[in-house]
């Protein structure tokens, strides 16, 4: 603390502090009520074996302690179901991002004419329902009639089960994830791109550096704070997998497309597993803050600043 | 077509609406009680069709049927319950049953169908009517039936020498055992999907086994005759006998059987339908169907007991007019009705006298499905069942494929099971002490 703000009098650093609260109350509010308030109780519920009995009376609910989470890690479902959000995330979070990255920097081009044209239709699918986008997808995959299938006879390949097969049903829910979502980093890294000087550019090119060269040693390392947060904004999202699995396989075929997301709420609302679904919603809280903290962790020296 | 019906049953609906509308205004009638109906799937597409002969001669109610996926009605069902926006009545499937007697949201019905005279509890199945029954009441009415028999090929088991279905587990297992000797390599006698759960119940309630003991609060799936049933389970596995595949490995059920490569499978009513649809014209007339064999191979009359499944209608506690949700349940159980929604449906009526309609009586099909109901059990009727499923047919494919022998599996299987009990028993020793208690 400075010594200026010592100087000034008790009554003016009491206003001040009167006017923070007043500023700050209506959001703290807001969150304690919609955010932190909710979350305690989940935690609450969590370390209790709350189910239908307790649904239909209250006295029904026993205290447990850890031993949702006990159970969590001897279930294999839970373990499934880690492996394919894992899967999910591992490989489907640097496919986005990079698609994301490829098309901002093409988009960037002073190549490209209808650049809005362009940026419209590929942030469409970010802002179109996802249920929508899933009933498109599926006729799509369709193993009989869908149009990959069509596409792949014509080039005289096999079909491929899409939804059906276990090994393919993964790839098939990344690559409509994908689809669906690069548009929105993308709009992000080009906001990045347009804050990268020009004169860097310039300079690089009367050094003798390439195209790739310049993307490599000027484009990335100021995209850098843009990356970070793209990632980590990317890696929490994609934890969260479970509308696309939900709304196309229910999970299946044989829980290969079972997310942490969607187990929780087949525990939580189809077995009535109430506790044990809030165990796993903060196995997956914990998930989610141990990626960001190793991000965090991982990110260029010189991005202290972050973005 | 079907969508047509909808339109119009929804116009007559709202036709039926304005008119009582009218009578309203002239004070003469209560003003017009709604009933909400949820149905779900196939049911609730066409039950619609039903409806409107209901409102005419009930002018005072109408009936809003509320189709609901059948994906998404169980947890609509269980979150309306919790949200008090249950409807006035519901299709419930009846081993969903427990779980909403489990959460006090349905009517108990004994008292109205002690009045009833439209609906006599002698017409109806035995076994599908104790699925109703929970701790003495009876919470549900069935709609439709459903059990699970044997479809065969019967040329293919004709050439191995069984002119007619085998009846015991003897006779069954050595018809297998030709079936596979003819026919070899990647052909089975049977299909019995690894990953289901309901083929081993099938032939643990066959066996008599109870599967649960102490009034359900622990797994008894070591028991004797448990253990016997899935021994022959197993077996089938073992010798070659059942496919070693999962269901999802079966691209199409019906092109696989019209190709041999399985002569059996078991299934329910609704691949009746399937298999006249999608086997081609030159296999109609060599398939057929049979009940369950029994295990006893001196008992060749009595089939094997089956599944007793298939919906039931319930009201829900929250109605505000139970009483003419009572009237529509009724309707809906008059044999006429019933009838007439096994032909929009194909769903089997759970009514005797229902069967007598001709299209049911001449149905050859349909024979092995009338038979096996009279020796139909119901499952332990309890919310936790469900999962107990799940855990049976994990230890099952842990039996047939991951080379762990059987009793082992069935050990490993009591045991899951009994921690998946466990808030059974503290509720139920809660229970004695407080009855205890204020004694």
């Amino acid at each position: 603390m400075s010594s200026a703000t010592m100087v000034r009098g008790d009554a003016g650093a009491r206003a001040a502090r009167r006017a923070a609260v007043i500023f700050l109350a209506p959001g703290l509010v807001l969150i304690t009520l919609t955010f932190l308030l909710p979350s305690i109780a989940a935690l609450g519920l969590s370390l209790t074996d709350f189910d239908i009995y307790a649904v239909a009376s209250p006295g029904n609910t026993r205290f447990i302690w850890l031993r949702n989470y006990a159970e969590l890690a001897r279930t294999p479902m839970f373990w499934i179901s880690l492996r394919n959000t894992l899967y999910f995330v591992l490989a489907g979070g640097p496919i986005s991002v990079l698609v994301s990255l490829a098309v901002a920097v093409m988009l960037d081009s002073e190549l490209v004419r209808w650049r809005g044209f362009f940026r419209t239709v590929y942030f469409a699918p970010v802002v179109t329902t996802l249920v929508a986008v899933a009933v498109v997808w599926k006729y799509l995959y369709d193993p009989r009639y869908g149009l990959l299938n069509a596409g792949l006879h014509a080039i005289g390949l096999p079909p491929v089960d899409w939804l059906g097969s276990t090994a393919w049903a993964m790839p098939s829910i990344i690559l409509m994830t994908v689809w669906k979502g690069f548009g929105y980093n993308m709009i992000i890294f080009m906001a990045g791109l347009q804050a990268v000087p020009g004169d860097l550019y310039d300079a690089a090119r009367v050094d003798g550096a390439g195209a790739w060269q310049r993307f490599w040693h000027v484009t990335l390392p100021t995209l850098a704070p843009t990356f970070l947060f793209v990632s980590i904004t990317t890696m929490i999202g994609f934890l969260q997998l479970f509308s696309e699995p939900y709304v196309m396989t229910q999970g299946g075929p044989l829980h290969a497309t079972l997310s942490i997301g969607l187990y929780m709420f087949t525990e939580g609302f189809e077995s009535w597993h109430v506790g044990m679904g809030a165990a796993i919603a903060f196995v997956l809280f914990g998930l989610t803050l141990i990626g960001a903290l190793v991000q965090l962790r991982l990110r260029p020296k010189g991005t202290e600043g972050g973005a | 077509m079907q969508r047509g019906r909808g339109w119009r049953a929804s116009a007559n609906a709202a036709i039926l609406l304005a008119v009582a509308g009218c009578g309203g205004g002239r004070g003469q009638t209560a003003p017009p009680v709604t009933l909400r109906f949820w149905a779900f799937g196939r049911e609730g597409e066409v039950v619609e069709a039903l409806v409107p002969d209901f409102e005419r001669a009930h002018p005072g109610i109408n009936v809003r049927v509320e189709q609901i996926p059948f994906t998404a009605a169980h947890e609509k069902l269980l979150t309306s319950v919790v949200g008090r926006a249950a409807p006035d009545i519901a299709q419930l499937g009846n081993t969903w049953v427990p779980e909403l007697v489990a959460l006090r949201a349905l009517v108990p019905l004994d008292s109205l169908l002690a009045r009833s005279r439209a609906i006599a509890r002698s017409d109806y199945f035995d076994g599908i009517w104790d699925t109703n029954i929970i701790d003495g009441a009876t919470w549900g009415v069935p709609w439709y039936v459903d059990t699970r028999v044997i479809f065969y090929r019967s040329d293919i088991l004709a050439s191995a020498g069984f002119p007619a279905a085998p009846r015991t587990w003897r006779e069954w297992r050595e018809a297998l055992t030709r079936v596979r000797a003819r026919a070899g390599g990647h052909r089975y006698g049977i299909l019995l999907p690894i990953n289901e759960w309901a083929q081993p119940v099938i032939l643990g309630l066959a066996s008599g086994a109870p599967l649960l003991r102490d009034d359900d609060t622990y797994g008894d799936f070591s028991e004797p005759r448990f253990r016997a049933a899935f021994a022959f389970y197993t077996g089938l596995f073992r010798d070659s006998l059942a496919a070693p595949v999962s269901n999802v490995q079966i691209a199409n059920l019906y092109q696989s059987f019209g190709n041999g490569e399985f002569a059996m499978f078991i299934s329910g009513p609704w691949d009746v339908g399937e298999c006249l649809r999608r086997l081609p014209p030159s296999l109609q007339g060599r398939w057929t169907t049979a009940p369950i064999p029994a295990p006893d191979p001196s008992d060749t009359t009595t089939p094997g007991t089956s599944l007793a499944g298939g919906s039931s209608l319930v009201v829900f506690k929250g109605s505000p007019h139970p009483d003419s949700a009572w009237a529509f349940i009724e309707y809906l159980s008059g044999p006429a009705q019933q009838s007439r929604f096994y032909a929009l449906s194909g769903d089997l009526p759970p009514r005797q006298s229902a069967w007598e309609d001709s299209a049911l009586r001449t149905n050859s099909y349909a024979r092995a499905f009338r038979r096996q109901l009279q020796f139909v059990r119901a499952t332990p009727k309890i919310p936790e069942w469900d999962e107990i499923t799940t855990l049976l047919a994990d230890q099952a494919e842990a039996a047939v494929r991951g080379g762990v022998p059987p009793d082992s599996a069935l050990a490993v299987l009591d045991r899951e099971v009994d921690r998946a009990l466990e808030k059974r028993r503290w509720m139920r020793g809660r229970m004695h002490h407080d009855t205890a208690a204020t004694s």
